[in-house]
């Protein structure tokens, strides 16, 4: 996985990342794929098709969180709405995996099967070119890109933030999920696109095809890891956790917020977008419930469970708080809602800095116990990083809580 | 045939409202009975002719026939009383013997007329039910001899739904005239209506049947069309008062819910996503009261509203303070975390409720006193249940804006929602300002949930909805403003029921959201936004 793009990009994560990556990939790439298809079922290492699902489904979320943590934990904006960017990718590529039917659907017709129940003649126009791969793949990044574009623009020109701006993203997936939900709307109203068939003529079904999906969805986070990386520690992201830690500060200097948060904001939808399109295939199902409040602030928390502004605690935390939703909906589903429900009070209220933050926390208490004297004024950090978000932290400096300046937040 | 009838009907009716016309009749003329011994033609013409007179003799006369009690003694009609016999002119008792009596017969079409002359009478008959039963038979089949029975009835009808059905029968009568002023006026007097039915009817005129009009009268048609265009302005105007009155009362529950927002938010700049849940804990309450005026004091089962109140009031503001207590408070300056926590509470408030009191949603039963409503005309009710709640925001609105405005602790609050330091400064005790801010915000909330309760379902999820469309008036409003949050929630009510009769519910919901991201464009601060500076804010 050393394809380096510049020597900043390697720079800009530290060796320990390079190497935890490696093994991730070894892992995802490597391992998953032999153990679901060279591994017979008798194996107690083979991985069945649900698990490699759910993985698979699991590491799409994992690159939402990295997205997510960009936006929250470095730029201080906070979406409930990037579940709507991650269907508007998951309806792009579902358009072309409906296309991919062809007559196999149970009607037999040309059309959609949903599209024939309406009695549609023919497709609608935005319809066009959806039996085209690479016009799918890119209105998967496209469309997320330009909604959030146009609304990015809109919302952050009149320096729309804070709980303002989360409502208002909060409104936003609400009334796409309304949308959505209409027959007339054309995209397959509460049923939303299923039944999918086939990808480029290869059956969506078959074990080769759902290691291809999980190993995509692999590298993908891994991409976004490495860019979310180089782009946090670049000045960029200096600037942007500028913007978030003291805007007018920041344009009192000269900057204009817009562009940077403009970027960033777009920049998250696409990912989002892509991890979108990569779900649906694995998931099998797209409907407008992915657009629901709900889910879009089941974001945030797998994010702050996992520790903002680290990107490798959104990894964690979406893994974390996912595993610990499919073993509750199944065992107990009555107590899922009292769990989230606890878990979004116990973490904001004692887990400020998440899982990642609670980690560092212990170490440099341990190392506090190891050297007393030249520890002090690291845990005088640590202490305050419950104060409102915590600075990004140098790229190889992990150990270290860098102290955040007080007061620097509104 | 048909004329011979229609004549013989007229001349029956104009002797009848002659005799009507006479001033204190004592008993009816033994001439108008004397056809009842005659054959079925005659026998008929007299009942017709009874029941088009009215009265108390004319009943009785027609209910002894219904009983087989009236008979003839040569040209005499007499009423079997037991072994009496009475005249029936004048019910005195007569010195014969009953068995002198000789029965009248009837056929299939005598007993219809009698039918018919009894539902006539009916039309004066005290009880609402009768009345209504007697206009909806002679709706149905008027005819010309039955027209001045309408007039009477009409004379002193005075309720709606009897009087519509009573006008369009005379007016089919009339519109089948053949005198072209008859119908002219008719179609004239129609036009006051403000009836679809009464539409439907007019626009049956300006047909063509086999290229003929079925109104051959050129001016009769003209009319016609100027009331159809009468009738529809008077139903535009009823729907559009229909549709303000719905949108104010979709406000005053928006109001009801946004207030309490607008005062936490005000205050500690914290967006509650748990208040919709407070709307449900008052909603719940009210249901557990209802089921203990239920089951102790059944025979005050109507006022389990009024006592509802408090209860509503101080189990969501218990609630709130809890939240406030023992989450809010230590996330204070960090309204993100806190936006996450609160979304965290009402997750487990649902599933709660949902635990508590089952999934499925309740119906709570409206007292009596406020079930029904006022017909504004035909198809446009005003629900009373929707009135009282009108009536119950401005109450709590009013209750508020005292305690704002006049109250030391009202001061506090206004005092802390625009500078918090500064208001600890001076010796606000900011810290339970906070508390009983918070109290009095869940408490309002509780009490729009007590609301709700009288027009939906309870049920778990009951709030969830409410929560952004409360944001937004506050947004709207303006923070910290009670009367922008007023203005707010009447205008997005009345503005979002307009959309929904033009364009659907769901287009209307997502207009609404698009119109307010682009207002906050314009007005960040809201309409009535706070008077001073705020950098950064």
């Amino acid at each position: 996985m050393r394809t380096p793009f510049t020597v900043r990009l390697i720079q800009s994560t530290p060796k320990s990342g390079w190497l935890a990556i490696a093994i991730f990939a070894a892992i995802t790439l490597i391992g998953v794929p032999l153990a679901h298809l060279a591994l017979p079922e008798s194996n107690p290492l083979h991985l069945s098709a649900y698990t490699v699902s759910l993985l698979g489904k699991i590491l799409c979320y994992m690159v939402v969180a990295v997205a997510m943590d960009l936006i929250w934990g470095y730029a201080g904006i906070l979406s409930l709405g990037h579940g709507l960017f991650f269907a508007l990718g998951g309806y792009a590529f579902g358009m072309y995996l409906m296309r991919q039917i062809g007559r196999d659907g149970s009607y037999g017709a040309e059309l959609p099967d949903f599209m024939v129940f309406l009695d549609w003649k023919e497709l609608p126009w935005y319809w066009a070119g959806s039996d085209s791969f690479l016009w799918a793949l890119f209105l998967v990044v496209a469309l997320p890109g330009v909604v959030a574009f146009v609304f990015g623009w809109f919302a952050f020109r009149s320096r729309i933030k804070g709980v303002y701006f989360s409502i208002i993203t909060q409104a936003l997936t609400y009334a796409a999920m309304l949308l959505f939900f209409r027959n007339e709307t054309g995209f397959g109203g509460n049923n939303g696109f299923t039944d999918f068939k086939r990808i480029l003529g290869h059956s969506i079904t078959s074990p080769e095809m759902r290691v291809t999906l999980f190993a995509l969805s692999a590298m993908l986070l891994i991409v976004c890891l490495i860019l979310g990386r180089y782009l946090v520690s670049s000045r960029f992201g200096r600037v942007l956790a500028a913007i978030r830690d003291a805007e007018s500060r920041v344009m009192f200097i000269g900057y204009n917020p817009l562009h940077y948060k403009l970027f960033i904001w777009t920049l998250s939808a696409m990912l989002c977008g892509v991890a979108g399109a990569l779900y649906v295939p694995q998931v099998g199902i797209i409907n407008p419930s992915e657009m629901s409040p709900a889910n879009s602030i089941e974001i945030a928390v797998w994010v702050a469970v996992g520790g903002r502004g680290t990107l490798v605690g959104a990894v964690l935390g979406a893994g974390i708080v996912n595993l610990a939703k499919s073993f509750f909906t199944v065992t107990m589903p009555e107590y899922w809602p009292f769990f989230l429900g606890f878990l979004f009070i116990a973490v904001t209220l004692y887990l400020p800095d998440g899982v990642v933050g609670l980690w560092r926390k212990l170490r440099a208490r341990r190392a506090l116990a190891a050297a007393p004297d030249a520890a002090e004024s690291n845990v005088a950090g640590s202490s305050s990083a419950a104060a409102p978000l915590p600075a990004v932290e140098k790229s190889d400096a992990a150990p270290a809580n860098v102290t955040v300046p007080k007061g620097a937040t509104a | 045939m048909h004329a011979m009838m229609f004549f013989k009907r007229m001349l029956g009716a104009a002797l009848l409202l002659l005799l009507a016309a006479a001033p204190a009749r004592a008993a009816l003329d033994p001439a108008a009975l004397a056809g009842l011994a005659g054959d079925f033609q005659s026998r008929m013409d007299a009942i017709e002719a009874l029941g088009v007179a009215g009265g108390d003799d004319a009943r009785r006369v027609l209910d002894a026939l219904e009983a087989g009690h009236l008979g003839v003694i040569g040209e005499r009609a007499v009423i079997v009383d037991g072994d009496r016999v009475r005249d029936a002119a004048s019910g005195a008792v007569l010195e014969l013997a009953a068995g002198d009596v000789e029965a009248i017969t009837m056929n299939n079409r005598v007993r219809r007329t009698l039918a018919g002359a009894r539902a006539a009478l009916a039309l004066t008959a005290p009880d609402r039910a009768e009345r209504l039963a007697a206009a909806i038979t002679l709706g149905d089949s008027p005819n010309a001899s039955l027209l001045p029975v309408f007039e009477r009835a009409l004379a002193s009808e005075t309720d709606e739904e009897i009087r519509g059905i009573l006008l369009r029968a005379a007016a089919r009568v009339n519109l089948a005239s053949a005198d072209a002023q008859i119908r002219l006026r008719a179609v004239q007097a129609l036009g006051e209506s403000s009836d679809p039915a009464v539409r439907a009817l007019l626009e049956g005129l300006l047909e063509k049947r086999d290229g003929n009009w079925v109104e051959p009268q050129s001016e009769v048609r003209a009319a016609a069309d100027m009331a159809i265009h009468a009738i529809d302005r008077r139903i535009a105007v009823a729907e559009g008062v229909g549709t303000v009155f719905s949108g104010l009362s979709l406000g005053s529950i928006l109001l009801l819910a946004a207030l309490g927002l607008a005062i936490t938010y005000g205050v500690m700049g914290v967006i509650n996503m748990a208040h919709g849940e407070l709307l449900m804990v008052g909603a719940y309450a009210t249901f557990l009261v209802q089921g203990l005026f239920r089951s102790h004091l059944p025979a005050y089962l109507d006022w389990y509203v009024a006592a509802a109140i408090p209860v509503a009031f101080l189990s969501a503001a218990l609630v709130g303070v809890a939240m406030e207590r023992l989450v809010l408070r230590h996330l204070y300056g960090r309204p993100l975390e806190s936006l996450l926590a609160t979304w965290g509470l009402s997750l487990v408030l649902i599933q709660a409720a949902r635990v508590i009191f089952g999934p499925q949603n309740l119906e709570l039963a409206n007292p009596s006193w406020m079930s029904g409503g006022a017909e504004l005309a035909a198809g446009v009710v005003l629900p009373y249940n929707r009135i009282v709640i009108i009536g119950f925001a401005v109450f709590v609105l009013v209750l508020i804006w005292l305690l704002m405005q006049r109250t030391r602790l009202g001061m506090f609050v206004r005092a802390v929602t625009q500078n918090r330091p500064m208001a600890g400064c001076v010796g606000v005790p900011t810290a339970r300002v906070d508390t009983l801010a918070f109290a009095i915000g869940s408490g309002v909330a509780g009490l729009g949930g007590l609301a709700l309760s009288q027009i939906a379902n309870v049920g778990p999820a009951m709030g969830t909805g409410y929560i952004v469309d409360a944001f937004m008036v506050v947004v709207l409003g303006g923070v910290g403003q009670l009367a922008g949050a007023v203005w707010a929630a009447l205008g997005l009510g009345i503005f979002s029921k307009f959309l929904e009769g033009w364009a659907g519910a769901v287009i209307a919901k997502i207009l609404v959201l698009v119109f307010i991201i682009v207002f906050i464009q314009k007005r960040p601060q809201g309409i009535f936004a706070l008077k001073g500076r705020f950098a950064d804010s």
